[in-house]
Formats: structure tokens, C-alpha cells, sequence
């Protein structure tokens, strides 16, 4: 789960690191109010979209008096944002954050997250803060700096001070550094996040280190025990058709496609994917049914891949294990029928009862395609939509 | 022979008074010598009771002790599973299965470092297999976990991967023209787990009754890669692979929580290329697994 800046700071500021003053607004009088409470001669407006890239795309502007302040609230509340992460069409806008401006002698990268080949949590810090870390990674991976935190130990004072001193952080600001990369690490673990990035962490001319822009995801697993963190779910930056799927625990993503596809199971729902873009398509969306579909499940499945208007036919493939082939037979066959299906369907079963869930799609006196292998499976839908 | 497990292999069930618990304990019964192989459960609360004629204890360290088993299977829920997985790594088994999906991140983590301090200081080692994993099974033999024993014939190819389905699909294919399987082990789904593929792929190098193998892997993280440079200078059998996933968008979480591109090393491309490299039969056609290693033999 993706959280807004704002919110981000918000819990930085919990775990004491520190950040910039600033308010959220949605509104244009509230930026100008929010201006004069902060007082002083600049503020930054920054548009608050779950993506990255926004000073970029023009969301975010420097203001020298309160007019520019109603300005560029104006201009920017309602926008369509296009950055490399938000794809063409871009995210509208909904929410500002208005900050104090920043006395910036220095910027730096730092972030903490979960590295899989060690099983630690990796502090990441680089001298080149302020930057697309992905082209830092790519062009210069030396100017990036690591640290593995045992997590039955925790970031020690070494180790940060390691990654302070190795990013250039003079002497003197040091123990600040250190400072706010343990609050990073303690805020990191307890709130289960799955990424923390603070692009960029300022040194100021006086010294003091903050973080100007923050970053976190949550992993999903853990919400349970966070409330706090699910109160800052944003359904408006999400797509509204995986919001959809996830109330009836279907895992779904819409691609770019025209073929829909409903399979069981992760890796084999990316495989069947795999087999249409093979076979000369793209799949329409990933979309797993998981252990226990029901009939209602499969219903929802289909009614949420058809309200795409991309969607020229559907390609099913079950593997029956526990799940048994004519259970979902029974399921498509009455999906088919309520929705009135008008697109080609190819079904593809295996496993437990399969013949008897053949036997139930050929008697539906629906114009079901069967097939044997997701080979056959997905030449033949792709026959059907050509 | 197999690996890990065989029709001798005592196990514990960890979750077996749940929905999912006792669904599956049944189903492993029935299964070839599973009425022999399922002799206890555990739930402290039920201590002294039966379940499907399995005496029920009240920790996996008693019910060790009184069993002689050393495998346990766990399908407790989510927020108690890493204490299951730990409580089994404290009772000293060679083995604990993870079946249980959702596990919060930051618990598999803690106890993974807990199982390697244990290690560390000079304590039995207890082998994990996922969570988030089908189970593995020894056909004709034992089966522990989830996974539709009648789809499986017992023989000479070993079959690994992370995704539960895609497994079926491998040993499915494999059974249909007449390949039996030696083992077939899920090593499960999320980022933070116990044997990875290139465990799994030593052990079936050693495994005089493997001839050849299908390993299976997905987008995200470094394991494919690492399993296909160790078995470059040391597998002795010949490797089917296929990577799901070469259609997945960056950023985006298919399903899987371990399934998620983040850099450029762990997509299905990169990881095709370096298996290919490696000397692997690589294929982008997931209905032919079986018929290219069938002709490799």
C-alpha cells in the first residue's frame, strides 16, 4: 500500500525525524491559509499524487508571495500530472501540500528496505540526493552506500555512521545524520513498511539535516495490525477495477491488452500471460481466482474484466486441485449467462474432474472453445479476436 | 530415494484443529503411506484430544518427543505462523513446512534471523520450506501439503518452483507422457523464505534417483539467477526452465508478494538469458516443460 507525502512526513515526524513545516489542503484558500500560518517569504506548493517524478512533470513550484502561493495552488489542484511513473494519461490531482521553503547547502539520498538474498533490511544512503536513484543505481552504482540490519539488532551506531561519514556529511553534522537514519530504520520496522526513502534528506546551512520528500509503501500482510496506516489509504490513486476485484479477493491488474484472462494461481496466471503475448497477443489483465473460487467469485472475475472495453475475448485456465474442474465449469458456465457473454471464451481445464467439468461447458449450449494445453488455449483465442 | 521426504518420514501438524488443517491432513492420509506418516497435531488447547485418529498435543516439542517425528507441516494463520515456524525450529526438526499465505513480512524476517543465530551458535539446524508453498511431495509415497496427489506418478524428475499451480502444470505434463516424478517441491511465493531453488537443486544433484529436473521461477529477486550460476559449475543433470512473468509491468505485485520487479536484474528476460547461459534448456513456452526434457533424457 502507497501512502501520500504529507501522510509520509507525518509519520517520520511521529518517529522524530525532522521535516519542513507544512499543511495539507485541498483547496486554493486553504494553500494561501495554510501560507500565512507558516509565515516567512517562500513556500513550496507540491501536488500530492502516489507517484514519483511530480517536480518534473511541473508539480511542484517555488512561491515568493501569497499571490504565487494562489497562483500555483490554482494551476496545479486539478491537473492531470504526467510523470514517468503515473503513465500517459497521467493522475489528476486532489491534494497540496504546502511547506515552508528550505535552505538546501546539500542533498542526499537515504532509505531503508527489505533485502530478499540477505534476509536484512538494507539502508541505502547516496551522496547524490535529489535524483532519480534508479539512474544513480544504473550509471554510478559506486555512489551508492549499504548497510545489512540484523533486525534482532538493529541499525548500530556504527553502521550509520558509516553510511553518514561514506555520503559526505561534514563532521560536524554527523551525529544529526546518524540520528535520523535510526529514527528511519526504528519508523521503517515498526510500521511494517516495505520501503522508506527519504529523496532528497537536506543538509541546511545551519547544519541541520531533514528530510524534504518522503517516500513509503506498507506491505499488505501486516495491515491487520496497523489502523492508522490503512486510515491513510487514498481509493482515489488507486485503480478502481483492482479496488473492485480485492472486496471479493481477486487479485487483479489491468494491462494494456485486448485478450482477459482468469486463471488460479500467481505463477500460473503470469504463465498464461506469457503463452497469449507468445502467441502473437497481449493479455488484457492478470487476474487470479486463488484456492477457493466459487461461482460468485468467477461472476465478479468476468464482470470486472468486461468493463473494460479493450476486452475481445477471455481466455480461462484452471488447474483443478483441490479445486475441482466441474465445480468451476459450473461457475463460467453461469458467469457466461449473466453477464451475456458476447466475446469469444476458450476454456482450458486440468486436474480433478476434468471430464465431467468438459462435460458441463459442452452442454451449456454456450459457444464455449475448449482446449487442451495453454498452447492450443491461447492460439485459439487468439484466432477468435482476430 | 527422494529428497527431504519419503515413506518413512513421521510428520506433525501445526494447525491441524483449523478449516484448512484439517481439510488438508485428511487429503495427506489418504495418500499413499499417509495414514503411517501423520501422527500428531498440535493445539494446546485440545491437548489429549484425537483428530481423524491423530493424537493432538500441546506443543511440537511434546509431540516429538512422544512421536519420534521430525518433520512438521504448518497451516496456522497468519499472524501466528512465524511463532509456529520458531516453535518448531526450538523442538530441533530437520524440517518444517510453511503452507500458510499472508505472513506479515517483518516476522519472517525476525525468525529467519533467529533460525540463522540458532545455527550460528552451534544449535541443530531445522530446514524451512516456504511459506506461501504448496508443500513438496514424494509420489507414491508421502505427500505433505496441498497439492492434488492424483495428478502425480513416481520416477526420476525432480520438479521445483514457487508458484503452487504452475507445479501441478510441470507434473501434470510430466505424468501425461509417461516421466514420473522423484520429488516435487514448492518453495513458495514470498520474498522472505527458507530453501530457495538453489537448495533445492543441490539436493536433487546428490539424489541418485533424480536423472533430471524442471525448475520453475518467477519475476522479482535474485534466487533463479543464483540457483543457475551454482548449478553452471556443478549440476550433473540436465535442467528444464521457465520463468512466469516476461508480460509483468514493473512495480506492479502479481499476486505473489515476492512477485514484483523492482530493478532490472529480476525480470523474466534477465533471468531466462542468465539460465540459458547456465547451460539450462530455457523455454518460453510453459506447455512444453515436460515434452523438451523428455527429449534431453
Amino acid at each position: 500500500m502507497k501512502i501520500h507525502e504529507y501522510q509520509a512526513k507525518e509519520l517520520l515526524r511521529k518517529y522524530g525525524v525532522v521535516t519542513p513545516r507544512g499543511f495539507h489542503t485541498v483547496s486554493v484558500d486553504g494553500a494561501v491559509k495554510a501560507a500565512e500560518e507558516l509565515g516567512g517569504k517562500v513556500w513550496v506548493v507540491k501536488a500530492q499524487i502516489h507517484a514519483g517524478g511530480r517536480g518534473k512533470g511541473g508539480g511542484v513550484k517555488l512561491a515568493r508571495s501569497l499571490d504565487e502561493v494562489r497562483q500555483y495552488a490554482n494551476d496545479i489542484l486539478g491537473m492531470q500530472l504526467i510523470t514517468h511513473q503515473t503513465g500517459p494519461e497521467g493522475q489528476k490531482v486532489r491534494n497540496l501540500l504546502i511547506e515552508e521553503g528550505a535552505d538546501i547547502k546539500k542533498e542526499y539520498y537515504v532509505a531503508a528496505l527489505t533485502d530478499r538474498a540477505t534476509q536484512k533490511v538494507a539502508i541505502m544512503a547516496s551522496s547524490e540526493g535529489g535524483m532519480d536513484i534508479e539512474e544513480v543505481a544504473h550509471s554510478t552504482p559506486e555512489k551508492i552506500l549499504k548497510e545489512f540490519v540484523d533486525p534482532l539488532v538493529g541499525l548500530t551506531d556504527a553502521q550509520a555512521e558509516n553510511l553518514a561519514r561514506g555520503i559526505g556529511v561534514p563532521e560536524a553534522s554527523v551525529a544529526k545524520a546518524v540520528d535520523a537514519l535510526k529514527r528511519l530504520y526504528t519508523c521503517y520496522m515498526e510500521t511494517d513498511a516495505s520501503l522508506a526513502e527519504i529523496n532528497p534528506l537536506i543538509l541546511e546551512g545551519n547544519g541541520n539535516i531533514k528530510a524534504l520528500d518522503a517516500k513509503f509503501n506498507f506491505d499488505s500482510n501486516a495491515l491487520y495490525r496497523h489502523p492508522e496506516i490503512v486510515d491513510f489509504r487514498d481509493f482515489d490513486e488507486e485503480d478502481a477495477d483492482e479496488i473492485e476485484a480485492s472486496k471479493f479477493d481477486l487479485a487483479y491488474i489491468s494491462l494494456d491488452g485486448n485478450i482477459g484472462c482468469l486463471v488460479n494461481g500467481a505463477g500460473l496466471a503470469m504463465a498464461t500471460m506469457d503463452t497469449i503475448k507468445l502467441f502473437g497477443a497481449e493479455p488484457a489483465n492478470f487476474l487470479d481466482v486463488g484456492g477457493g473460487a466459487t461461482t460468485e467469485k468467477v461472476t465478479e472475475a468476468f464482470k470486472i474484466m468486461l468493463k473494460n472495453p479493450k476486452v475481445k475475448g477471455i481466455l480461462v485456465n484452471i488447474f483443478g486441485g483441490i479445486m475441482k474442474c466441474d465445480t468451476i465449469a459450473t461457475g463460467v458456465v453461469a458467469a457466461a449467462k449473466e453477464v451475456n457473454l458476447s466475446v469469444p471464451l476458450v476454456v482450458r481445464m486440468k486436474g480433478t474432474n476434468e471430464d465431467l467439468g468438459k462435460k458441463i461447458l459442452a452442454e451449456s449450449g454456450l459457444p464455449i472453445i475448449a482446449a487442451d494445453t495453454m498452447a492450443e488455449a491461447a492460439t485459439k483465442i487468439v484466432a477468435a479476436v482476430k | 530415494m527422494s529428497i527431504l521426504i519419503n515413506k518413512d518420514t513421521k510428520v506433525i501438524t501445526q494447525g491441524i484443529t483449523g478449516k484448512t488443517g484439517q481439510f488438508h491432513t485428511e487429503k495427506c492420509q489418504e495418500y499413499a503411506n499417509g495414514k503411517n506418516c501423520f501422527v500428531a497435531g498440535v493445539n494446546p488447547k485440545k491437548a489429549g484430544e484425537k483428530i481423524f485418529d491423530i493424537p493432538i498435543y500441546a506443543s511440537v516439542k511434546e509431540a516429538a518427543a512422544e512421536t519420534g517425528a521430525t518433520v512438521s507441516v504448518i497451516y496456522v494463520p497468519p499472524a501466528g505462523a512465524a511463532d509456529a515456524i520458531w516453535e518448531a525450529c526450538e523442538a530441533d526438526l530437520d524440517l518444517a513446512i510453511c503452507i500458510t499465505e499472508g505472513i506479515p513480512v517483518r516476522d519472517m524476517l525476525v525468525v529467519r534471523n533467529k533460525m540463522k543465530q540458532k545455527v550460528a551458535k552451534g544449535g541443530k539446524e531445522t530446514l524451512l520450506l516456504g511459506p506461501n508453498c504448496p508443500g513438496l511431495i514424494t509420489p507414491d509415497e508421502i505427500k505433505i501439503g496441498i497439492m492434488p496427489g492424483h495428478i502425480h506418478r513416481k520416477g526420476r524428475i525432480g520438479v521445483v518452483s514457487r508458484s503452487g499451480t504452475l507445479t501441478y502444470e510441470a507434473v501434470a505434463q510430466l505424468t501425461e507422457i509417461g516421466l514420473g516424478q522423484s520429488s516435487a517441491v514448492g518453495i513458495g511465493g514470498d520474498p522472505i523464505n527458507g530453501l530457495k531453488h538453489i537448495d533445492v537443486m543441490r539436493m536433487f544433484n546428490d539424489d541418485p534417483d533424480t536423472d533430471a529436473v524442471i525448475m520453475i521461477g518467477e519475476i522479482g529477486g535474485p534466487d533463479e539467477a543464483e540457483a543457475a550460476q551454482w548449478c553452471k559449475a556443478n549440476m550433473k543433470k540436465p535442467i528444464v526452465g521457465f520463468i512466469a512473468g516476461v508480460t509483468a509491468p514493473a512495480g506492479k505485485r502479481m499476486g505473489h508478494a515476492g512477485a514484483l520487479i523492482s530493478g532490472g536484474a529480476d525480470t523474466a528476460d534477465a533471468k531466462l538469458a542468465i539460465m540459458e547461459e547456465c547451460g539450462f534448456t530455457v523455454t518460453r513456452n510453459p506447455s512444453e516443460m515436460a515434452k523438451l526434457l523428455k527429449a534431453m533424457l
